[in-house]
């Protein structure tokens, strides 16, 4: 219980990536939309140990633009660690010394499991937009096929924050069999036409940019321009007007007072450039589309007949969190698959943490938000 | 660990003790608590009556801690009512030494009985001799140990006598099924009760609902 008992948290160091390939000539998967595809590279990575009964692994879904590098450092050089370093790692909230957790890229993606910029080995060229349209529950699926290959019959924890919350919702119904409990944060369990519209912005932008081509770029210019503007957008959903107004306020950021002329930049511009720009050197344009569009298409309740139904399916122990300040995946939202689950009489627990930071609140508030996830795991764990 | 039982320590003689509102719920029963606070009452009812049990509190403190001990727990505001819970979806909805503090008690209590089969609500009855003696001889608004806030700072902002409540209920329709009332020493004749009385449980239902 006390601080003194708890080791002090640290990185992980140096972590591996690892590859599962699966699919023909194996087994391949069949998609939502009922074609079957493969062969599908899974790149994961994996933190801590698994015990001997293979009661302790936690699978963590990233949000959009994530990947499987979600805690420690791939070279000692390295001064990025994973995306969620905060959260993942000895003595922090999913804590490796107790825990063996597994990240791995969604499919679709463009981080090292196959998606639109891998080669299609009927053609020897990237897939582009010949790539299936996919789905959340076919992330799901790949997933699976990856837990299954790890010798895991039942996960402690699936968790994600946004489009990874979409995926912890979906592997609950899809399989309640395998999910112990399940941590569902900044999500929702359908998109609002308001967070679909930011998303079509988005895929316009890229779409609109004269490299992409059709989507067939990879051997030629990139859609550069329209990714970014496509980032640039995305990042204003993911602040809120207080986060922005501490942030940078209306300061300029080269000059004291205004020149009334173009060269002018405010702050808020720089920041959003440089976010632009940056993600182009690690996202590719294609994929964007697709995870983009799988999200506009989740809805949780749609093939049960509704959220009550599919509410009712799940027999994992639900944590879901939202905040304040999230406008894209707002906390109405959040609460209705609550009340879903609690109408079904199941294990659900609901916190709306106050907090400045938009969106991106499941990326920052690691304090308050780690405590709650530390104590709801360590509860579930307690039970196994 | 072991639970101290409330009502036989000096210092918790003016609150209805946890063990008095285990005793009334019934063993194997579905319990929404409302103002659940650090989730000890859920616990007991769990391990003491094996009740289906679910909490909900306004202050993040208090969700981590139910977290902590495993329960079900909601992050919500009473004053909003209970309109996304069905209609008798619970035996018994509690409501442990809050009514006081909220805006709309009257609501709150018709939503208690909507959704559970029974309501369990218990307050500090501001008709105690005490209270009545501040204020007729000291002049000064009641402050003492069943109430121990300044008028300033007090959470408190409906306070209503033992009398006061029997008649709410009266006017809400609601039947009484049980009461409770806590005394500083000794038992008191139920005539006492709105003098004697530090604070009252009630057990309501409402046998008139369609």
């Amino acid at each position: 219980m006390s601080s003194e008992s708890t080791p002090v948290a640290e990185s992980l160091g140096i972590v591996q990536e690892h590859t599962y390939t699966f699919g023909p000539p194996g087994v391949p998967i069949t998609l939502e939309n009922g074609r079957a595809f493969g062969p599908i590279d899974v790149r994961y990575e994996t933190y801590g140990n698994l015990n001997a009964e293979r009661t302790n692994a936690v699978l963590i879904l990233h949000a959009f633009t994530g990947d499987a590098h979600a805690a420690g450092f791939h070279t000692a050089e390295s001064k990025h660690p994973g995306w969620w370093n905060d959260m993942v790692g000895p003595g922090k909230p999913f804590d490796t010394n107790k825990y063996f957790v597994i990240c791995s890229n969604v499919l679709g993606g463009c981080r090292g499991t196959t998606g639109p910029g891998s080669t299609d080995p009927e053609t020897g060229k990237p897939y582009g937009l010949s790539f299936p349209v996919i789905t959340i529950r076919d992330m799901v699926n790949v997933q699976k096929r990856l837990v299954d290959h790890l010798g895991i019959q039942r996960l402690l924890a699936v968790a994600g924050g946004s489009m990874g919350g979409m995926q912890a919702l979906e592997w609950s119904v899809a399989y309640p069999e395998m999910v112990a409990s399940s941590i569902v944060l900044a999500s929702t369990a359908r998109l609002t036409a308001q967070g679909i519209a930011f998303n079509a912005v988005g895929r316009n932008a890229i779409m609109s940019d004269p490299h992409f081509q059709s989507g067939n770029y990879y051997s030629d210019q990139l859609p550069a321009q329209g990714l970014s503007i496509a980032r640039m957008v995305g990042h204003i959903t993911y602040l809120s007007d207080e986060s922005m107004g501490m942030k940078f306020g209306r300061k300029l950021q080269e000059r004291a007072a205004y020149g009334f002329d173009f060269a002018d930049q405010f702050q808020v511009e720089s920041y959003l450039e440089y976010q632009g720009d940056k993600f182009v050197d690690r996202f590719d344009a294609n994929s964007y589309i697709y995870l983009s569009k799988a999200m506009d298409y989740y809805d949780l309740g749609e093939r049960y007949g509704g959220l009550d139904f599919a509410a009712a399916r799940i027999t994992a122990k639900v944590l879901v969190i939202s905040f304040t300040s999230d406008w894209l995946y707002p906390p109405y939202q959040a609460k209705e698959i609550v009340f879903a689950l609690m109408k079904a009489e199941k294990d659900v627990s609901y916190t709306e943490l106050n907090s400045p930071y938009g969106h991106d609140s499941f990326l920052l508030e690691t304090k308050r938000q780690g405590r709650l996830i530390s104590s709801f795991l360590g509860s579930v764990y307690g039970n196994c | 660990m072991g639970t101290v039982d409330q009502h036989t320590h000096p210092e918790h003689r003016v609150h209805i003790s946890y063990s008095r509102i285990v005793e009334l719920v019934e063993t194997g029963s579905n319990v929404l608590d409302l103002g659940c606070g650090d989730g000890e009452l859920l616990l007991r009812l769990m391990r003491e009556k094996q009740v289906r049990g679910r909490g909900v509190d306004i202050e993040e403190s208090m969700i981590l801690q139910c977290i902590s001990k495993g329960l079900s727990v909601f992050q919500g505001n009473l004053e909003e009512g209970l309109k996304d819970y069905p209609t008798g979806s619970y035996d018994y909805v509690i409501l442990n030494h809050t009514l006081q503090m909220i805006h709309d008690p009257a609501m709150l209590i018709q939503e208690m009985v909507r959704v559970g089969r029974f309501a369990v609500v218990n307050f500090p009855n501001f008709g105690h001799i005490l209270n009545r003696m501040q204020l007729v001889f000291g002049g000064r608004m009641p402050v003492n140990r069943n109430i121990p806030y300044e008028w300033y700072n007090t959470p408190n902002i409906h306070f209503c006598t033992r009398k006061d409540f029997v008649e709410l209920c009266s006017t809400l329709k609601l039947d009484i099924v049980r009461s409770i009332d806590m005394t500083r020493r000794h038992t008191a004749p139920p005539f006492l009760h709105n003098l004697l009385a530090t604070e009252t449980c009630f057990v309501l239902t409402n046998t008139h609902r369609s």
